[in-house]
């Protein structure tokens, strides 16, 4: 059976299309919406989303592929994006990411056997005040020494999965306290 | 007057509770100088940009006003775009001010978009920041509902209504490069454009397009309150406005700060950020994001400002090998830059080698592939310098880190080239010994070929 987007995937396309002067432009946007709906982009998405924006899937495929964060093959629930760059590698990212790695049995860049995590080795996320540094999804987890793994993991797990039934931001983000 | 230690412009919402919803940011001010700008002409609003000194807070340091005043004359169409893409190692404060601020950002967008003649303005974010997308995307909701997007004002110039758009990123640090950043927002891979043409002449969709960074657009709306003299006189002579930090690595009190512009990054250090941990010298410090070449102790007296960075002839300047001079133009070597602010401190125990080990396996990985010296040069730099790190070095390779960095400066599309070959060449002009120390403690042995070798030796 071919692909085809959800009406609510359909409906964020159309808005998301509003905002430019042509549909090469909603390439990168209508990716994400692809990613959340399918939980990655096959080469069946390449070319759902090239027919919808009416590009060709050469196209797409070469924007898919460029990106780091348009995953090619089925990822976990919930990605984990663990930084290793210089100012969390001076602050013990790499401890952390073995520690990370050993609690979940993968290497980073893979995925566990139950499909609920993909570990990720991060180039830096911007937040190198508070290093060593990890994302998953919406939450940051800040100063993450490889003593608060446990705890960290423990807390994705309650977070809502990345993809699967339309994403979506729930979550509502507030600055009550820092971070 | 100066700024002081306390003087506030784009962190003043910093750890103020709901900052970033609409109700209590304009409460603190944010979006009460749109009357102020409108009653104004378009030309004045960047005379007084012009005055103020402002200069570009995503990296080169580039005028912000002289940048304006290149959008041609009559252009029907004028983007603005805000680069929202942080990724350079070491920098983390345009997320924080998005994230506690993001109504200044849109304040400082539309009194932007009102001085270019720009009708449509994008938001260019890093795919990573999810939060922030998600903080971004609300405050643009809540400012269309109030009416300063989307609805038509009433100006010195006629009628002027603008919409926003928040575009997200998929993770390239590349987009950050402006004209990468411009094919990415058209849908294409974020491979950088030849210059010129510049965007301020064909940009976005071939359209006139100007590209700041958060904190600049966020300076705009003090300028438009206070005039550009005010700002001027908060900095130092040619470098306007406050100058924010941020500080990470070995350091007591990490943090994001904005500080008077021109404090020595030894007051910094020491006073700010409360020392080095464990009372540990300080080896070697990146003053300006990982593209940067580093500082040594000896460096830390240095105002923190764009040119001293830059000129200051207490800095030694950057050599490819030892005894020649790397000069960005005849006469002018290269000691290093302000960046971004980023400012990542290593103490005496640091491993120099491994983290610039690290810094060039980010460039490798990186690079977009389109210019040869890069896509291969930076390969190479990350090759030989990990073979380093792990002391299975071989004769030769101190000198052949310097050769290919030389290979590459100034041979590329876009400066991502340079990004890796300055700290690399900063770094082996400052720490020499300690590559060189890697290499004495390597167990090469002759006739053993190395995995890096399969590529074919460098000349």
């Amino acid at each position: 059976m071919a692909l085809e987007f959800s009406p609510q995937a359909e409906q964020r396309i159309a808005e998301i299309c509003r905002h430019y002067p042509n549909t090469q432009a909603a390439c990168l946007p209508v990716l994400h919406v692809a990613q959340d709906e399918f939980g990655y982009i096959s080469t069946e998405v390449v070319d759902l989303v090239a027919a919808r924006l009416k590009l060709t899937s050469a196209h797409v495929y070469g924007v898919a592929t460029f990106y780091t964060m348009y995953h090619r093959e089925p990822c976990g629930k919930r990605v984990l994006m663990m930084c290793t760059n210089v100012s969390c590698m001076l602050r013990g990212g790499y401890e952390t990411l073995h520690k990370l790695e050993q609690q979940l049995g993968i290497k980073a860049g893979e995925t566990t056997k139950d499909g609920e995590f993909t570990l990720i080795e991060e180039e830096c996320l911007a937040a190198c005040a508070d290093a060593p540094a990890m994302i998953c999804g919406e939450r940051y987890f800040l100063r993450l020494t490889p003593d608060k793994v446990d705890d960290a993991l423990a807390e994705c797990k309650k977070l809502p999965a990345a993809h699967g039934a339309g994403h979506g931001h729930a979550h509502s983000p507030n600055p009550s306290k820092k971070h | 007057m100066p700024a002081d230690r306390n003087f506030k412009i784009v962190t003043r919402l910093f750890g103020v509770e709901n900052s970033n919803r609409l109700e209590v940011a304009a409460r603190h001010g944010n979006y009460s100088r749109l009357p102020t700008a409108f009653a104004m002409t378009p030309a004045a609003i960047i005379d007084e940009v012009k005055k103020s000194n402002l200069r570009g807070r995503g990296g080169a340091g580039f005028p912000t006003g002289m940048k304006w005043g290149f959008i041609p004359k009559g252009a029907e169409t004028v983007y603005l775009v805000c680069n929202a893409d942080e990724s350079e190692p070491g920098t983390c404060k345009d997320r924080e001010m998005i994230f506690w601020d993001p109504h200044l950002l849109i304040e400082g967008m539309i009194l932007s978009s009102y001085a270019l003649g720009c009708r449509h303005a994008y938001i260019y974010i890093r795919g990573e920041m999810i939060r922030e997308v998600a903080v971004l995307q609300r405050a643009v909701d809540e400012a269309y509902a109030k009416g300063y997007l989307g609805a038509e004002h009433r100006t010195a110039a006629g009628p002027f209504k603008m919409d926003l758009t928040v575009h997200r990123g998929a993770g390239a640090y590349i987009c950050g490069e402006e004209t990468s950043l411009l094919n990415s927002l058209e849908g294409k891979r974020g491979w950088p454009r030849l210059k010129p043409p510049f965007p301020a002449v064909k940009g976005l969709f071939g359209k006139p397009t100007i590209v700041n960074n958060v904190e600049t657009l966020m300076n705009v709306p003090f300028i438009v309150e206070n005039g550009g003299q005010r700002f001027a006189e908060l900095g130092t002579p040619r470098s306007g406005g406050t100058r924010t930090l941020c500080m990470s690595g070995h350091l007591n009190k990490p943090g994001v700060y904005e500080l008077p512009m021109g404090i020595p990054l030894r007051e910094v250090i020491n006073d700010i950020c409360g020392g080095v941990p464990g009372n540990k010298r300080v080896k070697a410090v990146i003053p300006g994001g990982s593209s940067m070449p580093p500082l040594d102790e000896s460096e830390l007296d240095i105002p923190m400002e764009f040119d001293a960075l830059m000129n200051d002839a207490r800095i030694k300047p950057v050599e490819y090998k030892p005894g020649h001079l790397f000069e960005l133009a005849p006469g002018k070597p290269l000691r290093t830059m302000a960046g971004s602010g980023g400012v990542v401190v290593m103490d005496e125990d640091t491993d120099i080698v491994a983290v610039c080990a690290r810094i060039m396996r980010f460039y490798a990985h990186e690079s977009c592939g389109q210019c040869t010296p890069c896509r291969e040069g930076t390969g190479w730099l990350a090759r030989v310098c990990t073979r380093l790190a792990n002391l299975q070095g071989q004769p030769g390779d101190v000198e052949l880190l310097g050769s290919i960095s030389y290979g590459i400066a100034g041979n590329t599309i876009c400066p991502l080239g340079e990004a890796a070959a300055w700290p690399m060449m900063g770094f082996l002009t400052k720490f020499r010994a300690d590559f060189e120390a890697k290499l004495r403690l390597s167990k090469y042995q002759p006739g053993q070929v190395s995995p890096v070798a399969h590529y074919g030796a460098h000349p």
